[in-house]
């Protein structure tokens, strides 16, 4: 088989077996938690057989692994049971809702909060990357090294509460609160998420821009660079043309990382500008111990995390050329 | 040495008067005379930072929790940075902060580095072996998931107390500590020394401490400044989600959260707006010092050099 072929092939495999542990992983916490928590979740005064009803309802009476692929089937076709808030101990009723409807249109405000970050980020650390390789110690590349630097070693709330000081409490220029509703229109959406998104762009621009400026400049100091220099190609043609084709899968695989690193940081930042993502959804259920709700935000943020660590995995694979061309 | 004369020529007395007259403050200054200046801010922030937190008691004007009638009174002479929303001075809550957020991430950091250094040589020492394969994938597997969003799960599943916060923390980040001290080891185990300490019948744990850990101790050192950092964020922002740290205990996560609605008075009074940067702030510069400090030390103890 073609090597390019069988190497991503295992990657890929690895990635599946990697997903089915960490599924194990998270569907276990339910089995920590402490005894007592049925009437822990229904209230004190819950009656026996109330608790015994809900017992039964998570299928605690099973075997384990009985219920983990009852579970895992549930995940996959969107099931993924319901939350534990909203079930009151008195009169029956049972006023909670099933995860995925929680989780469902939050997915849609954190995917769009996550993609303006990307859209903003990428060309703008790919344009700062390629330019200081370009003006190599010059004064502009060091201040942009230094901010990059700085932002890099800030925690995200103080990017964000600094976001909000200047562009919103001071100048009025933006909301610091992310009110989106369902029946918000996009380009009000775009203003709402705006801070967000910014606070998002700033945190991860860093990394990738000084990975685009280490590859670019790593390649400047190869022959092939070299003789197109001697043959008098201008050196924004040289950076162009010649350094970044080459430095492409570094530089793909640093973006592809990052996005992945949105996940995490869009927890932090949705909890700072109450965006309504599944973020604070998630951030919420930890608080009030939902454990259904948690691990249903889990397996997505976890999901979505390792598939593309994957897809960087696979791009850097298949843009080597070593690997392209066995000997 | 002044009984030379009586004893007369011994190498090993000459030896120690070469060695004794570079004391250990010595070569301390002259290492730091070398260092460039981002380097001594980084080291006077930190040195700072820690004698906040060893004297907070001693330098706190009020009590960590003392609650007083005003709540979120103004900056001004009985309350320098003003109170928080239960009315408790914010500067002594600084203070405390200092040694609660500090304390816990080095806690935590210490302990990462006793698991994940410890199993981390051993793997490398049974290079290829089972317990190397099996470690080395179980943290493949751990590092498949992004650490705060572990975290979160682990906290909703044994609920955010400060000892499982450390625990939690500490077993999450000693997966990265476990990869680096394997890879370095894995240069040291296959060395003569090793080999002859392994002859001579020593024990595992006497070969990991005594042959390879002073070996790798200064890739470990700048990982340990590295992860301390990380650590440290990780827990500002749970403490900040709400989920770290609990009150009453002052910690610069939970302060930012709870003052935070004060910045959106910024056009009236700046100094209210600035009480919630302030514990932000904290976090931010102690970051940034050890992060200087780090990258010195990292250029100093491999002679990396600058890609320009």
């Amino acid at each position: 088989m073609h090597p390019v072929i069988s190497t991503v092939l295992q990657r890929l495999g690895l990635g599946l077996i990697t997903l089915f542990v960490v599924s194990i992983i998270i569907f276990s916490s339910i089995e920590f938690l402490p005894g007592d928590f049925g009437e822990a979740i229904l209230g004190q005064a819950a009656l026996p057989e109330t608790v015994a009803a809900f017992r039964a309802e998570l299928g605690l009476d099973l075997p384990l692994h009985e219920r983990y692929f009852d579970w895992l089937g549930g995940v996959l076709t969107g099931d993924m049971g319901n939350s534990f808030s909203g079930r009151g101990s008195s009169g029956g009723t049972d006023r909670s809702r099933p995860v995925i409807e929680l989780i469902a249109p939050r997915l849609a405000n954190t995917l769009f909060l996550a993609s303006m970050a990307a859209i903003i980020s990428v060309p703008l650390a790919l344009f700062l990357g390629v330019t200081t390789a370009l003006y190599r110690n010059s004064i502009y590349d060091r201040v942009v090294n230094a901010l990059t630097l700085t932002t890099i070693s800030f925690p995200e709330f103080f990017v964000a509460y600094l976001l909000i000081l200047f562009l919103s409490s001071f100048t009025n220029l933006f909301p610091s609160l992310a009110n989106i509703g369902s029946d918000t229109t996009f380009w009000e959406r775009v203003y709402l998420s705006a801070l967000p998104a910014l606070t998002l762009t700033l945190v991860i621009i860093a990394h990738m821009m000084r990975m685009t400026r280490a590859a670019i400049i790593n390649l400047m100091a190869s022959p092939y660079i070299e003789m197109a220099n001697l043959k008098g190609v201008s050196k924004t043609q040289v950076i162009l043309q010649h350094a970044l084709p080459n430095a492409w899968a570094p530089i793909v695989n640093v973006i592809a990382f990052n996005l992945a690193y949105l996940v995490v940081g869009v927890v932090v930042v949705e909890v700072v500008f109450v965006y309504p993502g599944v973020g604070q959804l998630m951030v919420d259920a930890v608080t009030s111990r939902d454990v259904p709700v948690v691990q249903g935000c889990a397996i997505i943020f976890a999901a979505t995390y390792i598939l593309l660590n994957l897809f960087a995995d696979i791009i850097s694979i298949v843009t080597n050329p070593r690997l392209l061309h066995p000997r | 040495m002044s009984n030379g004369e009586e004893e007369g020529y011994s190498a090993a007395g000459e030896v120690s008067l070469i060695k004794a007259r570079r004391t250990l403050w010595e070569s301390v200054w002259r290492g730091l005379k070398s260092a460039p200046p981002t380097a001594l801010f980084g080291m006077t922030v930190i040195s700072i930072y820690l004698i906040i937190a060893i004297f907070a008691p001693l330098l706190a004007p009020h009590g960590e929790a003392e609650i007083f009638p005003m709540s979120y009174a103004p900056w001004g002479e009985d309350f320098l940075f003003g109170t928080d929303q239960l009315g408790r001075d914010v500067l002594s809550r600084l203070i405390y902060g200092a040694q609660n957020t500090i304390g816990i991430a080095l806690a935590t950091t210490l302990l990462a580095f006793a698991i994940g250094g410890s199993l981390g040589i051993a793997a490398a020492i049974n290079h290829g072996g089972l317990v190397d394969n099996l470690l080395s994938r179980s943290v493949d597997i751990l590092m498949a998931i992004p650490s705060l969003i572990f975290a979160l799960i682990l906290l909703s599943m044994f609920g955010a107390t400060a000892i499982n916060l450390i625990l939690i923390i500490a077993v999450l980040d000693s997966t990265r500590v476990y990869r680096v001290s394997r890879a370095v080891s894995l240069n040291v185990v296959v060395m003569d020394y090793v080999e002859a300490a392994r002859l001579r019948g020593e024990g595992v744990g006497w070969v990991m401490r005594r042959e390879i850990l002073p070996n790798i101790m200064p890739p470990l050192i700048v990982e340990f400044g590295l992860r301390f950092c990380f650590v440290f964020l990780t827990i500002a922002a749970l403490s900040f989600l709400g989920v770290g740290i609990q009150p009453p205990t002052a910690d610069w996560g939970s302060m930012v959260r709870e003052t935070a609605g004060l910045i959106q008075f910024a056009k009236y009074d700046i100094t209210a707006a600035l009480t919630p940067m302030l514990p932000a702030a904290a976090i931010a510069l102690l970051t940034v010092a050890v992060n200087f400090v780090v990258d010195w030390f990292l250029h100093k103890t491999s002679g990396l050099k600058d890609e320009h």
